[in-house]
């Protein structure tokens, strides 16, 4: 069970049970949602960005299992206040570190470090990743377009 | 030979010509004919839960495929030379197999196809289609797998019929009230699961044909579950087509049988067009084959015909009854254990079950759950497993499942449970 420790980090845990910024955002200026046809987990993501490119707010809403819940949870804290172009860098470095096994973990990805251990789970990089994918269609502002990770 | 040391085969046979087994089931015997069984996965020994995805094999299939590649392998209906014979040969002992497995009266209405789902889709385009106009009305159940959805939506599409679908009770079963309420003359079609993948409800196939036939509508049963778990006698039941995959009956992959009444075959126009299907061709006008070579265009899964006889024949000489009634021992006490977890709470509990369990757990995702089980030994499978309105009737967008064949023992249903327990400890109080 010990890798499994490692993967369903205390963190992730608490996260899925009590997700940050667990809510839909009044007068959001992006939102997209996000489908994973596999396990059927869902996730809307709304953004309120800033004319100078800041990320003011952000909220999601969505059912998933315990590690697109705490992704989509840390996510939003990670990106909350940060400029467009970081979040998407970030995003850039996240899927770099789930998707590469050997690669070293920046340290710009701070508390999202927790999720490196889904690496080791290919079937379950997708689920990490969701929030991510509909937060990029987010921002493209593709309104109301459902993505899929599949 | 086939007759493994669990089982004592006797001479006489069934009226079908299925060989009468008197037996009660060592599964121990059983588990060391399946090789996959003995293995470890992360370090642990694997407990193989997930059968209703798909199977594992008995090494008489493995060795009977491997025997065919290596010395009797060549292409069938075709060639003077003895190898094409000896394939012929043993393509149509096959279908033979198959006939006396479903209990059909004649060889040419067992069709070889790729499994269930091209089964009902040859049924739709090849039978339905040409019958159906727009507002004639085709019958299937909130039970069904999406193979046997799809199909029907694509061809009330294409002819303007309506799709009809049969509620189910909170426990899985099918109304029949409202069943035999949404027959009418507008009927053409009634498709429907013998056995839900999803919940393991064993529908009333009796009393759907009987209905269906006191109005002349020809029925179609999905029994890719079915199949694996029960004695089949599609003459007894009446229905005018039945369809299995191999992959679920311990055979290969890309291999299942349709049987279609002989009368619908004769009129039934082909499904594809090509080689082995056909009697003569000009380029004015080809004259087909007759069933079942007219619905098996090009070169068959030889192999895959040859490895699902040789699975049929095995379950025959381990007996059906015999599995059936081990798997209801092992249902009953896998769900006892289970209920005996609070924070499990099992979806599907219908009166009629086959060995199949859609569980949840309080709190706690199916795929989280699914993860830690497998980490260890434990494979189950989660999702929506094909039947998505299922789980929207349910109001869930995935569940855990655990489906048992007749190689699992109690052993299986204990690991099971630990694994359960180790998912909730991990978790902690969620």
């Amino acid at each position: 069970m010990s890798d499994l420790r490692e993967i369903y980090q205390q963190i992730i845990l608490d996260h899925y049970r009590k997700p940050r910024n667990f809510h839909e955002l009044d007068g959001a200026s992006h939102h997209a949602g996000g489908h994973n046809p596999l396990c059927g987990d869902r996730v809307e993501i709304y953004l309120d960005v800033a004319d100078d490119g800041t990320i003011r707010d952000v909220g999601f809403k969505g059912a998933g299992c315990a590690i697109s819940t705490a992704s989509a949870s840390l996510m939003t804290e990670a990106i909350k206040g940060k400029p467009v172009a970081e979040a998407k860098a970030l995003f850039e470095q996240f899927h770099h570190m789930l998707t590469d096994k050997e690669s070293d973990i920046p340290e710009e990805l701070g508390k999202l470090e927790a999720l490196a251990g889904v690496r080791q789970l290919p079937v379950r990089i997708k689920c990490a990743t969701l929030a991510w994918h509909t937060l990029q269609s987010a921002l493209a502002n593709q309104l109301d377009q459902t993505v899929t990770t599949e | 030979m086939l007759n493994p040391a669990s089982t004592e085969v006797t001479e006489a046979t069934t009226p079908q010509g299925k060989p009468l087994v008197t037996s009660t089931l060592d599964v121990e015997a059983v588990r060391r004919d399946f090789p996959a069984l003995g293995q470890n996965i992360h370090g642990k020994p694997l407990v193989y839960l997930d059968s209703a995805a798909s199977a594992q094999k008995p090494k008489a299939v493995i060795d009977a495929v491997a025997h065919h590649l290596a010395f009797d392998y060549s292409n069938v209906h075709r060639g003077v030379h003895t190898l094409s014979q000896n394939a012929t040969d043993a393509y149509e002992k096959a279908r033979e197999t198959c006939r006396r497995f479903l209990g059909a009266e004649r060889v040419e209405e067992c069709i070889f196809v790729r499994g269930t789902t091209e089964g009902i889709n040859l049924v739709a385009q090849s039978f339905a289609r040409p019958r159906l106009e727009p507002g004639d009305e085709v019958v299937i159940s909130t039970l069904e797998h999406h193979s046997n959805i799809v199909p029907w939506q694509i061809v009330c599409e294409q002819t303007g019929a309506k799709l009809r679908v049969v509620p189910i009770d909170d426990r899985g079963q099918l109304d029949m009230d409202a069943y035999a309420a949404l027959l009418n003359e507008r009927t053409k079609m009634v498709a429907m699961v013998h056995v839900s993948n999803a919940l393991g409800t064993i529908n009333p196939v009796g009393r759907i044909v009987e209905l269906a036939k006191e109005r002349g509508i020809p029925t179609l049963f999905d029994g890719a579950q079915a199949a694996p778990h029960m004695d089949l006698d599609v003459v007894e039941l009446g229905c005018d087509f039945y369809t299995v995959s191999g992959h679920k009956l311990f055979g290969p992959t890309g291999i299942g049988v349709l049987y279609g009444r002989h009368e619908h075959l004769e009129t039934m126009e082909p499904y594809q067009g090509g080689g082995d299907m056909i009697l003569s061709v000009t380029f004015e006008s080809t004259e087909y084959n007759h069933p079942p070579h007219k619905f098996e265009a090009g070169t068959p899964h030889i192999v895959g015909a040859i490895g699902l006889g040789k699975a049929m024949e095995y379950l025959e000489s381990v007996g059906l009854d015999a599995i059936a009634h081990h798997e209801h021992e092992l249902l009953e006490y896998a769900t006892e254990r289970l209920e005996a977890i609070p924070q499990v709470r099992i979806l599907g509990t219908a009166e009629q079950k086959a060995s199949v369990i859609s569980f949840l757990i309080d709190g706690i995702h199916a795929h989280d759950a699914g993860t830690i089980l497998d980490q260890s030994g434990v494979a189950v499978r989660v999702g929506h497993h094909c039947a998505q309105p299922i789980m929207d009737r349910f109001g869930v967008a995935a569940t855990a499942r655990a489906s048992f064949a007749f190689y699992n023992n109690r052993a299986d249903v204990d690991a099971l449970v630990a694994g359960i327990h180790g998912v909730l400890e991990l978790f902690g109080d969620v």
